[in-house]
């Protein structure tokens, strides 16, 4: 009887410890989502209300591409900065998956010279600070044309995308065990089928999570694209910088445009959550 | 020259030898069972001869042609993994149809193949079904009929039997037999447990230390064995020994166990120690005296199975262990009890003691 009381308070404590976490992290959101249907008077308004009358405006805006202030009106181009992330993040994710899926499975399967060291120069590319190759690579990317392109930027975004890619499908191809493939061969299949028909769809979960984790990253990402495109084919990071205007910040576009911004990754991050956490603590153990 | 053949065979891990100077010969058809303990190169074996694992020296010769340097997808060799190695993605069916498409069979020689070597195997109402949706035994035949669909030269089988309940042991250890014998193929296969190899292998190739410590037909090994440690390998009691010094008179050399005189064939020096081996059940214990038996102490009666474990005490206080039929065990109701035991001398084994080899028997 004393043991099941305390498991019931227990169960309490733990719910409002669960509930304090859940607004602790889960607030911001609800805060930016008010504000996007809020004019800038109602936000700036102390104290802030919770009750106001909700507008489309911010949205309008942001789809017309025309926002409307108080010294005058601005052409913004937040529509185009979505499409840029879309195409930026899967446009590198994609390459990423062409390059890192084939790279990952020789990482696992084979010994070779050197392949340690590789494996770990990749992975460090995530923790240097992306300053350290920005100059350089702005000099360079001017003279070879590739500033203010796709093309350059999804070749510097491999640098966020490859390595976790490579490291976490790593993981997963080398859980299979290796038996499964000898006794494809051993069936008369030649390598190149064994590592299609059965390496790659039996770690088709790792590479699921492999592959929405690097879309995230990539579409979160800010300074390559502040420092290495121009507004045509910057995403939406660095578009929203645009709401700060000479007649002062926007924050209810902004917030209409962050919310914009979150629904393609919310919506991938709902429909592949099991993979995902499973990619994650796979990642983590397998490092 | 034969259709399998293996020549010097030798492969290292991180220096360490584990199969050294390893040759083999297999007759088209025969079928060979590779005994050994745990860690002997068994497996080893067989994936170097699939062509999954590569070897540190020597030959592997399929009907004529080396093979060595060939991958595995082209070395007409069939294999069934011991943890079977289903591709867990494909349904039974398409586990079974993969050698015949990686031919470029026809789908409707296929289905054909497949549903004939599921007949035979008894899995033809499980075809649909994933691999984890399949009981251990319908998964050991499947990854059995995946090896043999394709009817290959030589059918390697690393302890097939080895992850299954002990019931279906019995059923396959009865079933193989008949299946091999429907495919006529050339087959090596792997075991850890003596009476499977006894039953299954026209030839016994018995691999410890990484070579063949001999290679025989089932009786010739258990019989006669090559070596103090091929025949403690064999048998459930295994063989007793024990250590002896060879003697010699007029009459030739000699050693003696349980009362009775052990010729020892002419190599053998007088003095030197020997060890003196005998099946437990070519032990004779009866309960009342019979000729030319030593009286002995029973200690104790244990009921196997089939037969009956005794264990007795000569007169120096040597531990002896025979066993009798089951029916026979009735006359020796339990507790300590003196008993007469005796031997065939023919049956005796003699060993070397420095080199485990095996002494030629001399003439009674």
């Amino acid at each position: 009887m004393q043991h099941h009381r305390q498991s019931a308070i227990a169960r309490a404590i733990r719910g409002v410890l669960l509930t304090l976490v859940g607004l602790f992290f889960l607030f911001p959101i609800f805060w930016v989502v008010l504000m996007s249907f809020q004019t800038n008077a109602d936000i700036l308004r102390t104290p802030p209300s919770l009750f106001f009358t909700p507008t489309l405006d911010n949205y309008v805006a942001l789809i017309t591409g025309q926002l409307d202030t108080a010294v005058g009106s601005l052409k913004i181009s937040y529509m185009r900065n979505l499409w840029n992330s879309l195409v930026l993040s899967s446009a590198s994710v994609a390459l990423s998956l062409l390059l890192g899926i084939p790279a990952a499975y020789a990482f696992a399967r084979y010994r070779f010279r050197l392949g340690e060291n590789i494996a770990f120069t990749l992975l460090s590319f995530r923790f240097a600070p992306p300053l350290l190759v920005l100059l350089p690579l702005l000099l360079y990317f001017q003279d070879l044309g590739l500033y203010d392109t796709y093309i350059g930027l999804v070749w510097v975004y491999q640098l966020i995308t490859l390595p976790l890619i490579l490291w976490i499908v790593r993981g997963y191809f080398e859980d299979i065990s290796p038996d499964i493939e000898h006794a494809y061969r051993v069936d008369g299949h030649g390598w190149l089928a064994t590592f299609l028909k059965i390496a790659v769809p039996l770690a088709r979960p790792g590479i699921a999570a492999a592959a929405l984790l690097a879309f995230i990253f990539a579409w979160n990402n800010f300074v390559f694209a502040l420092i290495l495109g121009s507004s045509d084919v910057q995403p939406v990071t660095v578009g929203a910088l645009a709401f700060i205007t000479a007649s002062g910040i926007q924050y209810g576009q902004i917030a209409a445009g962050l919310v914009l911004s979150m629904l393609p990754t919310l919506v991938l991050a709902l429909l592949a959550q099991r993979y995902l956490v499973e990619g994650l603590s796979l990642g983590a153990v397998k490092g | 020259m034969a259709f399998l053949e293996i020549r010097n065979l030798t492969r290292r891990f991180k220096g360490k030898a584990v199969l050294e100077d390893l040759s083999l010969s297999v007759e088209r058809g025969e079928t060979v069972a590779v005994f050994g303990p745990s860690g002997s190169g068994k497996t080893v074996l067989l994936r170097l001869i699939a062509g999954v694992d590569r070897p540190d020296g020597g030959e592997i010769r399929l009907d004529g042609v080396d093979l060595t340097e060939q991958p595995p997808d082209r070395r007409d060799i069939g294999m069934a993994f011991q943890n079977f190695a289903l591709y867990p993605h494909m349904s039974a069916y398409a586990n079974i149809a993969s050698p015949l498409r990686a031919k470029g069979a026809s789908e409707d020689e296929i289905r054909a193949q497949v549903r004939e070597v599921a007949a035979l195997l008894r899995i033809d109402h499980v075809l649909t079904h994933a691999p984890r949706e399949l009981s251990n035994g319908q998964k050991q035949r499947t990854a059995l009929a995946r090896a043999l669909v394709q009817r290959p030269g030589v059918l390697l089988l690393d302890d097939p039997l080895r992850n299954v309940d002990a019931k279906l042991r019995y059923e396959m250890r009865i079933e193989l037999p008949r299946v091999l014998a429907r495919f006529q193929t050339t087959v090596l296969y792997v075991t850890q447990d003596y009476r499977e190899a006894m039953a299954l292998g026209q030839r016994v190739g018995v691999l410890e230390g990484g070579s063949f410590r001999q290679i025989g037909p089932p009786e010739t090994v258990y019989a006669e064995p090559a070596t103090v440690d091929v025949a403690r390998l064999f048998g459930d009691p295994t063989i007793i020994l024990f250590r002896r010094r060879i003697e010699s008179d007029g009459n030739g050399a000699w050693t003696e166990f349980l009362g009775a005189r052990i010729p020892v064939g002419a190599a053998a020096d007088a003095g030197a120690a020997c060890l003196v081996g005998i099946r437990p059940e070519h032990v004779q214990v009866a309960p009342a005296p019979i000729p030319d038996a030593v009286a002995v102490v029973l200690d104790a009666v244990t009921p196997l199975n089939v037969r009956t474990l005794l264990l007795l005490k000569d007169r120096d206080g040597e531990e002896i262990v025979a066993t009798c039929p089951e029916e026979d065990a009735a006359r020796f109701p339990r507790g300590h009890r003196d008993v007469w035991a005796r031997i065939d001398p023919s049956r005796a084994l003699v060993f070397d003691d420095r080199t485990g080899l095996r002494l030629p028997s001399g003439r009674i």
